[in-house]
């Protein structure tokens, strides 16, 4: 993606290059060519020109057409992650950032990631607004309270690159920062080993699950007073009223947090708010936890890459 | 006021020796002298935001930001920000030029509301005091833009304070806004038709349409900052059931068609240097005066550029995207007309001109790295970091500073009857010019590189180019200084100005310098184009111009 920003960036560098000089020596060859050589002088009676006029209209246009096209390509290329992207839990707070990994790894102002493998990012903030950039991977996304917003990279190289917070923050917003540290995938499986880690991401929302007794409603067999949580993710849900919505992370989150914004069609308004009970990175958990309950037969007929993307987040996958 | 009593008394009674005394300066209803308190006001804002630039730089010296503190850092560049945008860039060319000269050019005695006139200069110092009283006080770090919900429930700053400030001041713009467009449409002297109006004319209308329009979103928005701050109504934060990004869609709305009420006048004065120092008819009058229209009404539908990053929908990005390429469109006819003006002119190289080609210079610079902004790909790397912030500087200072100072020395004669020195302000605005690419030129490639704004202490690498910088402020900041000293000294020790020093056709040069208090003495009829050039222009002078007296 870097690769592809570059090109853009030099592509209009060379455009605005060629215009600014053109400018620039226009101003300084009329500029001494017809200078003032008598007091009383007048300059050519010269009104306008429509073919001129046309000519400089449409030519900056048509350019510009390039431009929006080449840009808004790449933007959509960088808003639409690879599906078996590996993903990355983040959450801004004034001033740090905390990332968790499906493994259950759970980092501060850092992030270890493998070369060569899509890296999906889902962040929130507990505050204010703040903004995760990185410069080297030329991707930068505003990460909001109360909503999820995404981003993803490839990285290329081992190396250690800056992370920065680019959203005015606060005091401490200067600091806000840290390192991503990219690995041979070989380092990286070790350094995924290493460390101690109580379970999955996944496995701690299933505990959080039943220690605020949601299982005792979402019962797996439906016939609870909620509706049962098994495959729902990613699948399009009937709400009271006839409308439908997609069980993404950020209608997950709002469901947990405040569910009565969205009812589910056949069910009432039961479950409590849990607004203020629960952590974002608790949030988190559940949402990962309810991902990772995939319909009890995966389609038969997929390729295994389908299914990977499936997998319950917290299974211990070796990876490629 | 100190600016009357300096003025030695002419031969010939004018608007500045017609009466003595701060009553009748501060009680005055003549649009030339409140253009002067107006000059006043805006200068001392001016020296406040530079003081808060210099601080920014000198602290940015270093890597860790050793001279104040961060908390000290994030008030500095937010009080720049505030000062210079709403209490200098957004009054600085209308509120003293415009309203100084936009009578003078249509042939009227005043604007149509004079007491209007007077109140907004009150209305907006009183907004002045306020944003004064919370820097006072403390300070404000919520940035100039005032994000949500940072800045309604998390700042410990004197927001409220601030917000309320601005709030006020707004008013002030959009009387004045009122004004110009009720004096354009109803004031102009007989044969003074709309096609023969001066570019600065039309772009002040294009101008007052922005701020009559625009101002009152960006007041009711931030009056919502401080009713969500004071009463914890949820409006925009999500923790109360508001929405953060809505913020942010209402101040854009207004603060980037806000741009345009900086560069536009400042478009206007370039017009009019160009082609009197040219001495040639403006190329595509008609295009040039549109233009300025289709900059005031697409800029109104750019606003989410801003915010590519901010989560909004990638098809609404993509809308704004192109819309954000449509409006350079209008500004690249301006520049190539401008060029086209100066081909077979006649060109000199006064003091005025030097701005005048300087400030297309810069703004080409400006707007072309705009287009590296609009271009929704890159945006992403560039957005919020120094490239941005060079992005503006070199529109708001390259072009609106620019601007406003050509402006200043091509009508000074005008104003003081006096002329500044022209070696003198050669060399200042050489000066400026490279004082300001030293100062800005390394922040794109420091935003390239990756340094975010706002920082107060950036990782060591990018040391080097904001070392450069920081010279380059010292340049710019000592270049400013040079004009305004002989401005001063002018007023005194200055060369006594003919009534037409640039010998043009337009009707603000054919009355007296300094004009009388009624501009003319007979009201003026127009029987000649817009930027006529011709020998007998300046024997056809009309009005209160008598020549014996300009031989004094």
């Amino acid at each position: 993606m870097a690769d592809r920003v570059d090109a853009l960036f030099f592509f209009l560098l060379a455009v605005s290059l060629f215009i600014s000089l053109l400018v620039l020596v226009l101003i300084i060859a009329f500029s001494i060519k017809y200078r003032r050589r008598a007091p009383n002088e007048i300059g050519a009676p010269i009104g306008g020109s429509i073919k001129l006029e046309t000519f400089w209209m449409v030519v900056p246009l048509l350019l510009s057409m390039v431009m929006f096209g080449w840009g808004a390509s790449l933007y959509m290329s960088m808003q639409h992650p690879p599906p078996q992207a590996m993903e990355i839990y983040v959450v801004g707070k004034q001033w740090m950032w905390k990332l968790q990994h499906p493994e259950g790894q759970m980092e501060i102002n850092e992030l270890h990631v493998p070369v060569g493998r899509d890296v999906k990012l889902t962040m929130t903030s507990e505050d204010v607004i703040h903004d995760f950039f990185v410069p080297a991977f030329r991707i930068k996304a505003d990460v909001l309270p109360a909503r999820y917003t995404t981003i993803w990279f490839r990285p290329t190289k081992a190396g250690r690159y800056h992370l920065f917070c680019s959203q005015y923050c606060g005091t401490n917003h200067a600091v806000m920062g840290g390192w991503v540290t990219v690995m041979e995938p070989a380092e990286f499986e070790a350094w995924l080993a290493g460390g101690p880690v109580e379970g999955s991401l996944a496995e701690a929302g299933e505990r959080l699950f039943q220690q605020l007794a949601c299982n005792n409603c979402h019962a797996s067999s439906g016939k609870g007073r909620g509706p049962s949580l098994v495959g729902l993710y990613g699948s399009t849900v009937r709400l009271q009223g006839g409308q439908t919505v997609i069980a993404d992370d950020d209608y997950l989150r709002e469901s947990i947090l405040n569910p009565r914004a969205k009812i589910v069609a056949g069910y009432g308004p039961d479950m409590p708010v849990f607004q203020g009970l629960v952590s974002e990175e608790q949030v988190l958990q559940l949402i990962a936890y309810i991902k990772s309950l995939a319909p009890p037969l995966a389609a038969p007929g997929q390729p295994g890459t389908a299914a990977e993307s499936k997998r319950p987040a917290g299974e211990a996958k070796k990876l490629p | 006021m100190s600016t009357a009593a300096s003025v030695p008394a002419l031969r010939h009674e004018n608007y500045l020796n017609v009466s003595y005394g701060v009553k009748s300066w501060l009680l005055t209803t003549d649009h030339k002298r409140i253009a002067l308190l107006y000059l006043v006001s805006i200068t001392l804002f001016f020296f406040l935001g530079g003081a808060f630039a210099v601080l920014i730089r000198l602290n940015l010296l270093t890597p860790q930001g050793d001279l104040v503190s961060a908390e000290t850092y994030n008030k500095f560049f937010t009080m720049h920000g505030v000062v210079m945008i709403f209490f200098f860039l957004i009054p600085s060319i209308p509120a003293v030029l415009g309203n100084f000269l936009i009578p003078l050019m249509i042939g009227a005695k005043d604007l149509a509301f004079p007491r209007l006139n007077l109140s907004s200069w009150y209305i907006f110092n009183l907004g002045g005091l306020f944003t004064l009283y919370s820097i006072i006080r403390g300070g404000v770090d919520t940035g100039w833009t005032f994000y949500t919900p940072y800045s309604s429930l998390y700042s410990n700053t004197h927001v409220v304070a601030t917000v309320v400030g601005i709030f006020i001041t707004g008013f002030s713009t959009i009387l004045t806004g009122l004004n110009f467009i009720v004096t354009i449409h109803t004031m102009r002297a007989p044969g003074m038709t709309w096609f023969r109006l001066p570019l600065f004319v039309w772009t002040h209308y294009a101008t007052s349409l922005i701020m009559i329009l625009g101002t009152p979103v960006v007041a009711i928005t931030l009056a919502l900052v401080a009713v969500e701050r004071v009463f914890h109504l949820g409006i925009f934060n999500p923790a109360l059931g508001g929405d953060p990004v809505l913020f942010q869609h209402l101040f854009w709305f207004y603060s980037h068609p806000a741009v345009y009420i900086m560069v536009l006048p400042a478009m206007g004065v370039t017009t009019e240097l160009i082609t009197t120092f040219a001495r040639k008819k403006l190329f595509g009058y008609h295009l040039v005066a549109a233009a300025s229209f289709g900059i005031a009404v697409i800029g109104f539908f750019v606003w989410a550029h801003h915010m590519f990053v901010a989560g909004v929908s990638p098809y609404a990005a993509m809308i704004f995207s192109i819309l954000s390429y449509l409006v350079a469109i209008p500004s690249a006819v301006k520049v190539f007309n401008w060029m086209a003006t100066l081909y077979k002119g006649s060109v000199s190289w006064a003091t005025p001109m030097l701005y005048g080609l300087g400030f297309i210079g810069l703004f080409v610079m400006g707007g072309l790295t705009g287009l590296f902004l609009a271009a929704l790909g890159l945006d992403v790397h560039v957005h919020d970091t120094y490239f941005v912030v060079a992005h503006f500087h070199y529109i708001m200072v390259g072009g609106a500073v620019m601007g406003y100072l050509g402006g200043m020395h091509f009508w000074w004669p005008k104003i003081s009857g006096r002329m500044y020195p022209e070696s003198l302000g050669r060399l200042a605005a050489l000066i400026v010019f490279l004082g300001f690419n030293l100062t800005f030129f390394p922040q794109f490639i420091l935003g390239y590189l990756g340094m975010p704004r706002r920082y107060h202490a950036y990782p060591p690498e990018f040391q080097v180019f904001n070392v450069l910088s920081t010279a380059g402020a010292s340049i710019l900041g000592f270049g400013m200084l040079i004009p305004a000293i002989y401005f001063v000294w002018s007023m005194r020790y200055g060369k006594h100005a003919e009534s037409n020093p640039w010998h043009l056709p337009g009707l603000e040069w054919r009355t007296q310098s300094p004009p009388p208090t009624e501009n003319f003495e007979v009201t003026p009829v127009v029987t000649w184009e817009a930027y006529e050039f011709a020998p007998r222009a300046e024997s056809e002078v009309i009005g209160r111009f008598r020549p014996e007296l300009e031989r004094s």
